[in-house]
């Protein structure tokens, strides 16, 4: 009772703490996206040095637009899978070898801090940096080591061929992430109670078997959340495939990204088609935040802080029950 | 929790001690990968150094392992041209990341704190909210944000890109949830009791329990802000202002910028390594902080 | 007070250049009719001087896309007082600072950025109100017919006379509906620059006369190329350098209303560079990329590089050498292939770019304005030691008709040869009838979706399909594209 009125009588600083927060969300990101979606529905754009509308055109750019996205919505999917996929099975890997207590990895220090670097590194000046070395000629630094080398006969056209082009864009995402997430999959696989482990190398269990068995089906949630974090990401691609390619998403537009194609109509000050390409990236992240938010709140499922407190301290109390058996 | 891992940790020990011929297998095989992991992440660091100490001319003939001794004279060039003001850059960026920071994890922690200290009614509405923006791209509202610093002639300043920082859904989950398992409810009572007014409270009570916290926010937003390029790039024109990320990509688009190859990969070397340097000197704080980050609720 | 202070400094000002105007004139070795020219020229444009000198701003605003003209203006312009040290400013002798704006040209980047700043002109403050901007062949009109670019007569004060000795193509394309609203120093005949090392191994000679007679229609040209890919070399080096060849041989300009209409020469460029790609008589490189750069240079294997004029010093002079002019290199024979490179017509003759100084409306900066055109544009001594300097073919058909016919004159770049003597007779011929407003973005997106035709990527339909796509992101007002049959 005397808690809850010290509440009351506090509230009021709740919100004043809170005003920042909002009122920066509402002018920089909230108003934003309300004008963005006002605009989608007009003709807006400048032609020369002509502007042309405003001029109400209803769900026209709409229908113009849910034709090209896919397109654009393929590639930036293909190349975020080309990172994803050998990101995940490597940090999982990794992950499982660096908490592995039987294998004792050593310099795991030296190895966790090489990993991670990539991912501080500036987008557009590691895109810039691959650029320059996996240039198309055969002086530029990668072609003259592989043909040093004798691995190649004749230099290949990184830029030129649409799956070389799409796999550079994978090895700088998988390279960029895959050392986050490694450490990310550690933390959650040092997190999965130790006893378990015991208890499975007890009864004769491999090293394989207690990863898929124990630690994987623990360790879901995290994956869940990583999965749809980069996929969010993934959609967001721009800075990398826009720098190497040079806002063109070359070759045959395959490497032409949602963002991409975005700025290229943001760029031609074409605001009516921005907008519709905006609100449609808008929704498709909609759905996929609504899911982290679900992930996230697992937790959160209406009992109070008191109630979940008990709830915790029951499950401690039977765990530590179960391992006295 | 500490203490059952170490009692894990010495039974596994004891076990493995018996000679594993898979396990010795299993072992190689993870250095190889780990060697060959490191060597790629390394690799293009290597190439790219090496190059920035080579001049156009011994570029052009091919990759050469060997550093040479034009390092100077690009640095100097690059230092010296007005179409890649990359000092100024350095400066730009720096304000802004600096900026940043202190604005995000400040706000935040305060935010965080409201959430967390005070009960009121919007409570639980707000954490929802700021939970379900939390991973929403800035970029889908890129076009009205250009348009709303258009009108408040905010283009080509700083501000746009350092005020919005105030919002940031991201750290705020972090700092909620270190408060969660760090920040002890009598405090902030004791505080009171002692009369301490609720924003003197934060500032010189709250904050100071937070640090580590904040200090690992502090670097993650400093490097996003470091190496953010979509916004930065629609927002500035004005060379005076570009940040180093837009000049970088600048090289890539200024044809008469490549005539020079020395100077671009100097550049490049400029936009990376003070970045670089840090992270080495505090990996361990860094390497930490993704792992604490990722512990969720 | 400010206000007052600055109203003083202007009319300083206003004085020390009129004063500095004069001065330059006398001391200039033009005959006196150029010395009335240039008093005419003060008295002409002394109502309107008059007013803004009242008001001259402080800060010349200057926008280009690259450090060519900058150089030009930092090196020949008589008013220059400082240069700061990263070039980002110039302040001159009357006290005006000028500041220099560069957005690179790409992806109509330069374009967009200025079409940005000039729809704001009316708003912004004095001192960053754009004064001067610069324009290419390829969008000129674009800024020509529009209401952003002054009367270079009427409103900046230079005269008819003034402008008499400039080359008509480079009038006629800055001039419509009669007033002519920019200025250029340059005319920008095309070229083909070869290595004179591998036309004596090619064709047995290096001499231009007899490289321009096997060279001088496409069938000899593709000949050579043949030859040439028997020896070891390539006959180009990327996909687009030819391409100005054949653009500029169209029989009318790419936009009509709101239809892209691509020309039948263009198409004849893409035959052209498939069949030359298909052979191996080019590199694959493309325009500006390093490959390109480096196949100028010492190590490069390739016959030679349509060009025009400006690109013998902007490009390649700086990439033939070995050891960089930065690490003490020198411009001299015996540095990488300095003195290797002549340069004779070619196949067809053409243009290739050329930059155009306009005055943006709004600027409070006439008098300075006027002074640079003239220096830079006008000025017979000034366009003569530009060209004796740095081999530019500058605009003033008097004094490049001068060099031309002068046989002290050579380039030692170019192993001794006078080229201003065969740009001299291709100059005066120039027709720029062609241009238009949407040329850049149609250009560079031509060359970019067909270089993945060349390459391989994709086949000609599905070429002709991405231009389509992309020109409409590009120009959201162009409705359709129509192909030759």
């Amino acid at each position: 009772m005397k808690t809850k009125r010290k509440g009351m009588s506090y509230a009021k600083w709740g919100y004043i703490f809170l005003a920042p927060f909002f009122i920066t969300f509402f002018i920089f990101q909230f108003w934003p996206l309300a004008t963005t979606i006002y605009y989608s529905f007009f003709e807006y754009f400048r032609s020369g040095l002509k502007i042309i509308g405003p001029n109400f055109v209803g769900l026209k750019n709409y229908a113009a637009m849910i034709k090209e996205v896919p397109k654009y919505f393929s590639n930036t999917m293909v190349m975020w899978l080309m990172g994803f996929i050998p990101q995940i099975i490597v940090s999982l890997v990794l992950a499982a070898w660096f908490t592995d207590l039987r294998l004792k990895l050593r310099f795991q220090g030296f190895f966790k801090t090489v990993i991670y670097m990539p991912n501080l590194i500036m987008a557009s000046a590691f895109a810039m940096l691959f650029f320059t070395l996996f240039s198309n000629s055969e002086t530029g630094p990668i072609n003259s080591i592989l043909l040093k080398l004798g691995i190649v006969a004749e230099p290949v056209r990184w830029l030129s061929n649409v799956w070389t082009a799409r796999g550079l864009v994978g090895l700088m995402n998988f390279l960029m992430w895959f050392g986050n997430t490694t450490i990310i999959l550690m933390a959650a696989i040092m997190g999965v109670d130790p006893g378990l482990y015991e208890a499975a190398q007890l009864d004769g269990a491999s090293s394989t078997t207690m990863f898929w068995r124990i630690t994987i089906p623990l360790i879901r949630p995290l994956l869940v959340y990583t999965l749809i974090t980069s996929l969010i990401g993934g959609l967001q691609m721009f800075d990398v495939p826009q720098v190497l390619t040079n806002g063109k998403g070359d070759p045959n537009g395959s490497t032409n990204t949602i963002i991409m194609y975005l700025n290229q109509h943001l760029y031609s000050k074409n605001y009516g088609t921005a907008g519709a390409i905006s609100v449609l990236m808008f929704l498709l992240c909609a759905v996929l935040c609504v899911i982290i938010y679900f992930t996230l709140t697992q937790e959160d499922d209406g009992l109070t802080r008191e109630q979940r407190k008990a709830e915790k301290a029951r499950i401690k109390a039977a765990k530590a029950a179960a391992r006295h058996h | 929790m500490p203490n059952e891992t170490k009692t894990a940790a010495t039974t596994t020990a004891k076990a493995s001690k018996i000679h594993d011929p898979m396990l010795t297998l299993q072992r190689a095989v993870a250095y190889i990968v780990l060697f060959v992991l490191c060597f790629i992440c390394l690799f293009f660091f290597y190439v790219l150094i090496v190059n920035a100490t080579h001049n156009n001319f011994t570029i052009q003939q091919g990759f050469d392992p060997l550093p040479r001794g034009s390092f100077g004279v690009n640095f100097f060039n690059t230092t010296h041209d007005a179409n890649v003001p990359i000092l100024t850059g350095l400066r730009n960026s720096l304000i802004v990341s600096a900026a940043c920071a202190a604005l995000s994890v400040y706000f935040s922690a305060l935010t965080a704190y409201a959430i967390y200290a005070y009960d009121f009614k919007l409570r639980k509405l707000a954490f929802t909210v700021i939970l379900l923006i939390m991973t929403m791209p800035t970029q889908v509202s890129a076009l009205g944000f250009l348009n709303l610093m258009d009108s408040m002639k905010l283009t080509n300043t700083l501000w746009p890109l350092i005020l919005p920082s105030i919002a940031a859904p991201t750290v705020f989950f972090f700092m909620k949830q270190y408060m969660d398992s760090s920040l002890p409810r009598d405090i902030i009572d004791a505080a009171r009791i002692d009369g301490s007014g609720e924003f003197h409270t934060f500032n010189t009570v709250i904050l100071p329990i937070l640090k580590p916290a904040m200090a690992v926010q502090a670097i993650f937003s400093f490097v996003g802000a470091w190496n953010n390029y979509f916004i930065p790039a629609l927002i500035i024109n004005d060379a005076k202002w570009k940040t180093v990320p837009i000049l970088v990509a600048q090289l890539r688009s200024a044809d008469f910028l490549k005539f020079d190859m020395g100077k671009v990969y100097m550049m490049i070397t400029i936009a990376i390594l003070p970045v670089m340097i840090v992270y080495l000197l505090l990996s361990k704080y860094i390497v930490r902080g993704v792992a604490l980050g990722s512990v969720k609720g | 007070m400010k206000k007052a202070m600055s109203l003083l400094t202007a009319t300083a000002m206003a004085a020390t250049l009129l004063a500095g105007c004069g001065g330059g004139t006398a001391s200039s070795s033009a005959a006196p009719a150029a010395d009335s020219t240039s008093t005419e020229a003060s008295s002409t444009a002394a109502e309107p001087a008059a007013d803004a000198a009242a008001e001259e701003g402080k800060v010349l605003n200057i926008w280009c896309w690259n450090d060519e003209f900058q150089s030009r203006f930092n090196d020949y312009y008589p008013g220059v007082k400082e240069i700061a040290a990263d070039k980002s400013t110039t302040t001159l002798d009357n006290g005006v600072t000028v500041k220099w704006t560069i957005n690179p040209n790409d992806n109509n980047n330069y374009q967009n950025k200025l079409d940005e700043a000039l729809l704001k002109q009316d708003s912004a403050a004095a001192d960053d109100k754009i004064d001067i901007f610069l324009i290419e062949a390829d969008y000129a009109l674009k800024y020509v017919d529009s209401e952003y670019t002054l009367d270079v007569k009427k409103d900046v004060g230079l005269t008819d006379d003034d402008l008499k000795d400039q080359y008509q193509y480079t009038k006629d394309i800055v001039t419509v509906d009669g007033v002519q609203k920019g200025t250029t120093w340059q005319a920008t005949p095309g070229l083909f620059a070869y290595r004179r090392s591998i036309a004596e191994d090619v064709l047995g000679t290096d001499d231009p006369t007899e490289v321009q007679a096997a060279l001088n229609d496409w069938d000899k040209f593709n000949d050579v190329a043949e030859k040439a890919a028997a020896k070891g070399y390539k006959m180009l080096s990327g996909y687009d350098d030819s391409y100005r060849t054949f653009s500029n041989n169209v029989s009318a300009g790419w936009v009509d209303g709101t239809t892209v209409k691509v020309d039948p020469n263009i198409m004849n460029w893409v035959d052209q560079t498939k069949t030359y790609t298909d052979n191996g008589y080019n590199n694959k490189t493309s325009l500006w990329s390093d490959q390109w750069a480096a196949d100028q240079g010492p190590a490069g294997k390739v016959f030679g590089f349509f060009y025009s004029t400006w690109g013998i010093n902007f490009t390649l002079l700086g990439n033939s050498l070995a050891t960089p002019e930065s690490e003490g290199g020198k411009q001299e024979v015996g540095n990488g292939i300095f003195g290797d490179y002549a340069v004779c017509q070619g196949p067809q003759p053409y243009y290739w770019g050329g930059t155009w100084i306009c005055a943006a409306a709004g600027t409070d900066n006439i008098p300075t304005i006027k002074d640079v055109m003239y220096s830079l544009t006008c000025d017979a001594d000034i366009m003569t030691k530009i060209t004796e300097d740095t081999q530019d073919y500058t605009n003033c058909k008097s004094a490049m008709d001068s060099i031309a016919a002068d046989p002290n004159f050579g380039s030692a770049f170019l192993g001794g040869q006078n080229h201003i003597a065969l740009f001299a007779e291709v100059a005066p011929t120039i027709d720029m009838s062609n241009a238009g407003p949407y040329d850049q973005g149609c250009n560079e997106t031509f060359q970019s979706c067909f270089k993945d035709y060349f390459d391989g990527t994709v086949d000609l339909e599905t070429a002709k399909k991405n231009f389509e796509d992309q020109i409409k992101v590009k120009y959201p007002e162009l409705s359709s594209v129509e192909w030759p049959a």
